[in-house]
Formats: C-alpha cells, sequence, structure tokens
C-alpha cells in the first residue's frame, strides 16, 4: 500500500519537501548536541529536563486520544466514526514515534540507550514506559495496516485484528498512566506530587490529542476526496468539551489543595508559574495565555450551536491544542523544578538549537503522518470510486 | 519439509539471535541486580553495614574550614570546575541553613547566627534512595554490603531521572565535555565523560583500602563517618549524645547525613 504515497500532486510534493528540510536543519543542530552535550541547551543541574521531556509527555497523550474513537466505533458500534477511525490509529503511530525520538534527543548517552533493555528493570517506571509504549506502537500499526488493507480488498478484517483492537483499549489508558506516574511518584517534587495526575493526563490527552484530529480531518477533507464525515467530527467535537472541562476541572483541584492547605512547598510552583518568584517570570505570560486560551476554547464548545460552524469548532480547536501545549509540554515539566530542591530560582528557557532539533522531532512525525495519512486517503478515494 | 542452506541459515542465525537477547533478558530479571564486586578483597577495607555521617557544623568556623573539605572530595576524584553555574559539577559543596532546610525558610524570626551559617552537603546515601529506585538500567544502585548509594558512570545513560528524583540535589550532569575542566589529573581515580551524571560515592575507592572519605579525613573533626548500624560506633555516639537534624526526613528516603548544629550556651 505504501506506494500509494510516491504519487501526489506539486503541493504534496512541496510540502514533503518542507518537512525534510526542517528535519535536515533538526538534524544538523543534532549533531551539534551529541558532539558538545546537552549544555548547548537551556537545561541546568536544577532544571534538568525541558523542551523535549515536555513534547515526549504531549505527545504520549496524542498517541493515547485514538482509544477515544476506538471505544465509541468498536464497543458502541457507532458506525459515523468508521472512516475516521484509521485517522487516529495512524496519528498514534506517528506520535509515538515522536515521543521515541524526543526520548532519545534528551539522552545525554543515547548511544547506551539499549542498556534499559540489556539491564531490565522493573522497579523504575522507565523500563515499563518503554514496554507500553512499544507495545502501543505495534499494536496501532498493525492494526491500522491491517484494517486498511482490508478495506482496500473491499473485504472484513480478519477476526484475528478484533482481540488486538480490543487490548488497545486499556493499553491507550496504560501508556499515559504510566507517563503520569515517572512525575507523580518523585519524592519532593511537590508539583508532581499529585494522585490526579495521571487522571489530568488522561482527561487533556482526551481533549487535545482529538482536537488535533478535528483539525486533521478537515484538512483531508480540504486536501483530498475523502471526506471523513460531518457528523464524526461533530461527535469528535463533543468529546474534545467534555475531556476540556474535566481537565480544567482537575487542574482546579490542584489549586485549592495547594492554596487551601497553604503549604508554602505545594504553593511555590503555582507562584512561579502563575505570578512570578522575586521577579523571576519567565513562563507567567505563556501560563496566562494558556489559560486564556482553555476559556475561550471552552466558551465556545460549550454551545452546540457555535461548535456546529466548523470554521469556528476549528478556531476552538487551534486555542485548545494550543493552551494544552504550553501548560503540558513546558508548564508542567518546569513546575517540578521551579523552585529547585533548595527553594532557590533557576528559570529554564529553550535555546535556538534545542528548539530546532524539537521542530525536527515534529517534523518527521508530520512527515510520517502525511505518508500514512496519504495511504489512507488514497485506499478511501478508491472505495468512493468503485462505489459510485 | 525440504530446507536448503540459505533457508536453514536464515533460520538458525534468526533464532539465536531472539534466543540469547530474550535469556540474557531473562536472566537480567531473574537474577535482581547486577553489583559490581571487588574479587579480592584488600584485607584493609572499612567494614560497615550501612556507612553515614556525622557533620559538626559548629566545628566549620572560617571558610577555609569547608574549602579543605571540597577540595580534598573535588581534587581526588578528578570533578571538573566548571565555569558555567547552570552546568556545575559538584559533589560536595556549602549551603546556608535556610536551603539545607527548605522547610524552615518561612521563619522570619530564627536565630540570626543559624541562619548565617553554612551547611556541607553532599549525597545522603539513603537507606531508601529515591534516585535508585528510578534509575532505568541500575547505573545507580545501593551497595547491599555497606549501604553506599553508586554510580557506574560507564552503564548511565543519562536520563537525568535521578536528577529530578534526589531530594537533595546531589546529583550532577555533565552537560559539556567534563575533561578540559580538569585542573590536576588524579590519574588514580577515572574522569568522566559528556552526558553521564555523577555523584559522592563515599570514597568506596579510599574505603578499599582502609582509608577514610577524603572530606571525613580533612575535615578536621568536623565530619565523622561510620558504620549507623553499629551501636558502638563514633557516629552512634554523637547521635545518641547530641541533638541532631537530617534534610527533608519526611519524604523517607532515611538519609545518612546527621548534621549537629551545636554552638550557643543552650544548645
Amino acid at each position: 500500500m505504501l506506494e500509494k504515497a510516491l504519487s501526489g500532486s506539486n503541493r504534496y510534493w512541496a510540502w514533503i519537501f518542507f518537512l525534510l528540510a526542517v528535519i535536515g536543519v533538526g538534524c544538523l543542530a543534532y549533531m551539534k548536541q551529541l558532539n558538545e552535550g546537552l549544555g548547548i541547551t537551556g537545561l541546568s543541574r536544577d532544571v534538568s529536563w525541558g523542551l523535549y521531556i515536555g513534547q515526549f509527555t504531549f505527545l504520549v497523550g496524542v498517541a493515547a486520544s485514538a482509544v477515544m474513537l476506538v471505544i465509541p466505533y468498536y464497543l458502541h458500534d457507532f458506525k459515523k466514526f468508521g472512516k475516521i477511525v484509521i485517522l487516529g490509529e495512524f496519528l498514534a503511530v506517528s506520535a509515538v514515534i515522536m515521543c521515541v525520538l524526543f526520548i532519545m534527543a534528551d539522552m545525554g548517552q543515547p548511544m547506551r540507550v539499549a542498556n534499559i533493555l540489556l539491564h531490565p528493570t522493573p522497579g523504575s517506571i522507565v523500563f515499563w514506559d518503554v514496554v507500553v509504549l512499544n507495545g502501543y506502537l505495534l499494536l496501532n500499526l498493525i492494526i491500522g495496516w491491517t484494517t486498511l488493507g482490508a478495506d482496500r480488498k473491499g473485504v472484513r478484517p480478519p477476526d484475528w485484528v478484533k482481540p488486538l483492537i480490543y487490548l488497545s483499549i486499556p493499553w491507550a489508558v496504560s501508556i499515559h498512566t504510566v507517563t503520569a506516574f515517572l512525575y507523580a511518584g518523585i519524592p519532593g517534587r511537590h508539583f508532581w506530587l499529585t494522585a490526579v495526575m495521571a487522571a489530568r493526563f488522561l482527561a487533556s490527552a482526551f481533549a487535545g490529542g482529538p482536537a488535533l484530529l478535528i483539525l486533521l480531518a478537515l484538512l483531508v477533507r480540504k486536501f483530498s476526496k475523502f471526506d471523513p464525515g460531518t457528523e464524526a467530527i461533530q461527535a469528535i467535537g463533543k468529546i474534545v468539551t467534555y475531556a476540556m472541562f474535566a481537565n480544567v476541572f482537575l487542574l482546579g483541584l490542584e489549586f485549592f489543595t495547594a492554596f487551601y492547605s497553604n503549604i508554602p512547598g505545594h504553593m511555590h510552583p503555582f507562584h512561579y508559574l502563575y505570578a512570578g518568584i522575586d521577579g523571576h517570570t519567565k513562563l507567567v505570560p505563556l501560563m496566562w495565555l494558556s489559560s486564556i486560551l482553555a476559556v475561550v476554547a471552552l466558551a465556545i464548545l460549550v454551545f452546540p450551536h457555535l461548535r456546529r460552524n466548523e470554521n469556528i469548532l476549528a478556531f476552538a480547536c487551534v486555542a485548545l491544542f494550543s493552551s494544552l501545549w504550553i501548560d503540558k509540554g513546558f508548564g508542567l515539566i518546569i513546575g517540578g523544578f521551579v523552585p529547585n530542591m533548595f527553594e532557590g530560582i533557576t528559570e529554564y528557557w529553550p535555546t535556538m538549537l534545542e528548539t530546532l532539533i524539537t521542530m525536527g522531532v515534529w517534523a518527521i512525525g508530520f512527515l510520517l503522518l502525511t505518508v500514512l495519512y496519504k495511504v489512507a486517503i488514497a485506499v478511501r478515494e478508491d472505495d468512493t470510486a468503485v462505489e459510485h | 519439509m525440504s530446507m536448503n542452506r540459505r533457508q536453514f541459515l536464515k533460520l538458525a542465525s534468526a533464532s539465536t539471535i531472539l534466543g540469547v537477547g530474550a535469556a540474557s533478558v531473562i536472566n537480567n530479571i531473574s537474577k535482581g541486580s547486577l553489583e559490581a564486586a571487588q574479587i579480592h578483597p584488600d584485607p584493609r577495607a572499612l567494614k560497615g553495614k550501612r556507612w553515614g555521617f556525622v557533620v559538626d557544623v559548629s566545628k566549620l568556623t572560617t571558610e577555609e574550614d569547608y574549602q579543605k573539605c571540597m577540595n580534598a572530595c573535588h581534587d581526588i576524584h578528578n570533578v571538573p570546575s566548571n565555569p558555567n553555574p547552570r552546568h556545575e559539577v559538584k559533589w560536595i559543596w556549602k549551603d546556608t541553613y535556610e536551603h539545607t532546610f527548605p522547610n524552615t525558610a518561612e521563619d522570619k524570626i530564627m536565630n540570626k547566627e543559624l541562619q548565617e551559617k553554612n551547611f556541607l552537603l553532599f549525597c545522603n546515601h539513603c537507606a531508601q534512595p529515591a534516585c535508585v529506585r528510578v534509575c532505568p538500567t541500575k547505573a545507580t544502585f545501593k551497595r547491599e554490603s555497606d549501604g553506599v548509594v553508586m554510580q557506574d558512570m560507564h552503564r548511565c545513560i543519562g536520563c537525568r531521572f535521578c536528577m529530578a528524583a534526589c531530594p537533595f540535589g546531589a546529583r550532577s550532569f555533565n552537560y559539556t565535555d567534563p575533561r578540559p575542566n580538569i585542573k590536576v589529573e588524579n590519574k588514580e581515580f577515572p574522569t568522566r565523560m559528556i552526558g553521564v551524571v555523577e555523584k559522592c560515592t563515599a570514597c568506596y575507592e579510599r574505603l578499599a583500602i582502609g582509608q577514610q572519605p577524603a572530606c571525613a579525613e580533612a575535615s578536621n573533626g568536623a565530619i565523622v563517618f561510620g558504620d549507623l548500624e553499629d551501636p558502638n560506633s563514633e557516629v552512634r555516639k554523637l547521635i545518641s549524645e547530641k541533638y541532631t537534624i537530617r534534610r527533608k526526613p519526611e519524604l523517607g528516603t532515611q538519609p545518612s547525613i546527621y548534621y549537629v548544629i551545636g554552638g550557643g550556651e543552650h544548645a
């Protein structure tokens, strides 16, 4: 089926080459990091994880969100998702691959990464994260490729795929739960030491991932003859709305516990992120932007007649996705490190090279996504040709 | 079923690779932990069940007192002096009371002398180390024989999870090549490469030949080293005689450094 990605319009090839160019620049920047070390980033001994790990965390959520299409379609027989579910599965594949690349980009000694398997350590959450992420990648590749292949031949998917599809549902929950456990089990990082971390991760994932999917579905419809379906897009809009409310509610719980208990260690990260401490205010504008975007997105999404207008829906999805990207892909990680273990403040801001590497990884993800979607769309376009 | 030579070789090599890979994974899990061990222990080696330290800061008065301890450690362990504070590598350092015990930082009316006092900080060699729990490769591990929290700089993949997990900021990452920043290299101790985490390892190399940790030796009695499990050890005597405090004991890591604040007539 992959050959279908090899023929496309000029616009398709222009997009591919644009992505390749961004990847090329990212690779050059990464070569420098490989030679000179992570000192080329904005990281420090106090803020020892930053943009890379933030992107990893955020993208695990995007990957997990495919389950929001799989559950209605396969468990509740919600037929409207029949055409769009493949887009969710292929989004999950690209997102997991980006996750793996961001982890690799963050390693001080990437050549030694096989040590995780050579010296398996079940007590370490990283070990389980490697297991569940790779498992999820395989599941989605197999499921997506097989169902699409069956679709191309106009036959039903083979029976052995069904158990894998059912397995992929708890598996999706597991990838984001395990990722939350990376943070939520660390003593001494007050911002992360919270029992609702995994729940909030899932809520934000089920809002942010499907919001991205709506945007992708709208783009697919605009640039191809394949229509994922207006009703499917509207149904996803509903999911996004509920999940985002759940996410904001859980964030509110964090604020309540920190400030009503009045425990300094619990309040400090919130002070730093939303107000700044002692003139250290680098993240304040970003965090407020995230909050405003969340409010704007919810104010639109909560009214069904507003989100029925696809232009307004798209705007709300962009706002929501950006809000969550800031909150989870950046603030969540930095807030865990500031103030540091001595209640001192070291601020973090990514460097140019770090940003280029990050953009390179995103470009690899989009390249994969483009190729996979191209194949899926080509198969679906053939379908419609046969039907008529 | 017939099979030609080519197919046979393919099958044989594939099953070998799978078999060896799976066997090594299963072996390593079943063995629990891989621990570096010396083959012939030196008869002079110091023996203890759980090494710990008592740091009496009342005996540290001048800047020189602190420097002597820090230099003793950093010189023999080839700790680089990175000029960029964000990339600083340190195994032992000094910091103020409110940074050392940050949960007391809210106290605005505390003893002035104490507020201005500096403390010596290094790895706590916790009995329940959070860094060891999170390490995905066992590059950092607690030595079962004597409780030293070790760091294998050759196995470390540089994921920095231990730095996120350590509540005491005792770990440093080599953000840049450490070697150009070593002033005088001690050939007896390895230097590190870029991208790995390092920290105080309780001078395991000195304990093995019967010597005290370098900081304790240089401290003029301000740092006392000994076995916390041995009721007759000097550290246990000091702990039973004086009021001692530990950093962040509420986190349950059971740090093995006890601080004696001392000084003042009511202490």
